[in-house]
């Protein structure tokens, strides 16, 4: 049970600069996931707090030691990776004892510690087989199972579902989500699947270019995104991004583009005023666009034209045209509409998101 | 549709199958043949009316035990035996090391290096033992199973580290990686985790260096002169031939019990073997 202190942390590489001054602070108990698109630096940090990489420049914490000069043995962690790693030459029982027996613990204590993590995981009946003869979701099992018996002080998972199948992935999520409710280890997980981020995460650390994006509740990532990246990432389908034009008519200020024209909420308009003539980009989520009904203020609703039609069965993703725009709405199952019609859509007014579109933050 | 079908895998596979089975296997047949032929059928001249060449009605043991008896080949049989096994093992300690680093660590130059490891592997004996020639004799060593023992790690270490080099590879990296987070250290994990996965490929990589050492012909040649300090390939070729007069018989005795110990090796390890050459671990 530990916190886990990134200072500044940086990796490179000959020519790639890979880490770039990460800060993370992972509290204690805590389930930090970091999450991002191939090659932004995740994997990369989580190797460089299990001791596998050399760090370039900064600090990590573990407790309240500093690891960086530590070996991979010493830092009191146990990993998880994405292939399993077990060692295909001992029995599940050896694979998940080895850790116990380099650190030379008493014979009946890892016969004990096996046994409990292996009633755990539900893998009892698999002790005395070969990783060969097991199926992936069984090996994962064994994996985590490896990395429990050790009762380290924080857990480092590198994708460990990603080469399980949609429906074993799923359960596995919920058991490990369990797992970590009942052990209360620190632990760190890399992904690049944002629903396993936002499902498991305490806290979700968005990362694209060696940069962290964001840091924050998987709902606060969602509703309030630092970044155009974040907002795109997070959530599915994808955020809409139109650029429009910001203007001030008479006081009231607007967002428009060819097609359409949307009030900006008062909340935003004090924030938004600066950019008036300028060009930002609107963020607005599937979910946040409905049919509109005589309930909406017209303000917030504009005419579109259906291109592809998407049901789902609990819901119905409509892809429209609105002008030179283009948006995907999640409507309804009961909404029914053709492609090439047209429809009347409108927008939860305190759910649009605006974005710098030199820097892409949030404005 | 059948019939042709039948027709084609005999000309395509059995028969040709056949013939090349045929063609391995007859000097082997032959020097057993010769091996056990008294002297009387080996002496014939081929026009005589009884001849024949292709089997014997009066089966002797009588080269063998003049080979044993006689000659110094239990001498040489010995020797070959103690230069091939330790110079195997020196060069497959060298290789395991190397081939490990080679495949794992990351240090300057290492591609470099691999590289010229090859091409010592590539220089002729033909052309190094000339120079290793004066070399032994400036440690004095001429006449030793040592001069050999020494000699053989120059084509066997980059033979072996070459090859555990490529089976190191086709080990998921992971695998000592995890076992460094579980407590060992990197040698640990090498010792504990690599090597028993890589048993298949140490296992040919010694197969072969023992061959290959078994079987060596020019070193031994240049550097060992007394008849009972020769090896097998060299004391059959240099000690029953003598002048013009070939010994068939002791000839084709030593060489079929010389090539005994290689073709045990082999049968014992073949599975080994085999998976060692395809590399194939599967985590």
């Amino acid at each position: 049970m530990a916190q886990v202190m990134l200072k500044d942390l940086n990796k490179k590489y000959d020519e790639v600069h890979a880490v770039k001054d990460v800060n993370l602070h992972v509290r204690d108990k805590e389930f930090v996931v970091l999450v991002g698109p191939s090659g932004c630096g995740k994997s990369t940090t989580l190797r460089m707090v299990a001791g596998l990489e050399e760090i370039t420049g900064g600090e990590i914490h573990i407790g309240d030691r500093m690891v960086n000069d530590l070996p991979p043995k010493d830092r009191d962690i146990a990993m998880v990776f994405q292939n399993y790693a077990l060692y295909p030459h001992m029995t599940v029982y050896d694979n998940m004892a080895f850790g116990l027996k380099m650190r030379k613990f008493p014979k009946n204590e890892i016969e004990q510690r096996v046994r409990d993590a292996a009633q755990l995981l539900g893998i009892q009946e698999l002790l005395k087989r070969k990783p060969r003869q097991l199926s992936g979701g069984q090996r994962q099992r064994v994996a985590v199972g490896r990395a429990i018996v050790r009762h380290p002080q924080v857990f480092l998972f590198d994708e460990p579902l990603s080469n399980l199948d949609a429906k074993l992935r799923v359960q596995m999520r919920v058991e490990l989500k369990r797992l970590h409710d009942r052990l209360e280890t620190t632990a760190i997980y890399v992904t690049h699947d944002q629903v396993e981020a936002m499902t498991l995460g305490d806290r979700v650390v968005v990362m694209k270019d060696g940069w962290i994006q964001q840091v924050g509740e998987p709902m606060e990532l969602y509703s309030r995104p630092a970044n155009k990246f974040v907002a795109g990432f997070i959530g599915s389908p994808a955020m809409n991004f139109v650029d429009v034009t910001i203007n001030d008519a008479g006081g009231t200020i607007t967002a428009e583009t060819q097609g359409l024209r949307l009030v900006v909420p008062p909340a935003k308009a004090g924030t938004l005023r600066p950019y008036k003539g300028q060009s930002v980009t609107l963020g607005v989520r599937p979910e946040d666009v409905h049919v509109a009904t005589a309930a909406d203020p017209a303000q917030y609703s504009f005419d579109t034209t259906v291109d592809v039609v998407e049901p789902l069965g609990s819901e119905i993703l409509l892809d429209v045209r609105a002008g030179s725009a283009t948006l995907v709405a999640r409507v309804e199952p009961s909404v029914r509409v053709k492609v090439h019609e047209s429809v009347r859509l409108a927008v939860n007014a305190d759910r649009l998101h605006f974005f710098d579109v030199k820097n892409e933050h949030a404005i | 549709m059948m019939i042709e079908r039948r027709w084609k895998k005999w000309v395509y596979f059995y028969i040709p199958l056949t013939v090349f089975v045929i063609g391995t296997l007859f000097p082997f047949y032959w020097m057993f043949i010769t091996a056990i032929r008294p002297d009387a059928e080996l002496y014939r001249s081929w026009r005589a009316v009884n001849n024949a060449p292709f089997w014997t009605f009066h089966p002797t043991f009588e080269h063998v035990r003049d080979l044993l008896e006689k000659t110094t080949f239990p001498y040489w049989i010995w020797n070959t035996f103690f230069i091939a096994v330790v110079s195997t093992m020196v060069s497959l300690f060298c290789g395991l090391l190397a081939g490990y680093a080679l495949a794992r660590l990351k240090f300057p130059m290492a591609g470099t290096l691999g590289t010229s490891i090859f091409v010592t592997y590539l220089v002729p004996p033909t052309l190094l033992f000339i120079p290793l020639a004066d070399i032994i004799r400036s440690f004095q060593l001429g006449d030793t199973p040592w001069a050999l023992i020494l000699t053989y790690p120059t084509f066997l270490i980059p033979f072996c580290t070459w090859l555990l080099m490529g089976y190191f590879k086709t080990i998921p990296k992971e695998l000592e990686e995890c076992a460094r987070i579980d407590g060992a250290t990197r040698f640990g994990a090498m010792i504990r985790i690599i090597f028993p996965i890589a048993v298949p490929g140490i296992l040919s990589a010694g197969i072969f260096a023992f061959t290959l050492s078994w079987n060596e012909f020019i070193y031994a040649l240049v550097f060992l002169s007394s008849p009972e300090k020769k090896t097998v390939p060299v004391g059959v070729v240099s000690e029953l031939i003598r002048g013009d007069i070939y010994f068939w018989g002791q000839l084709m005795a030593g060489a079929l019990l010389g090539s005994v110990p290689v073709a045990l090796v082999y049968s014992f390890f073949v599975e080994y073997y085999v998976t060692g050459l395809t590399g194939s671990v599967k985590g």
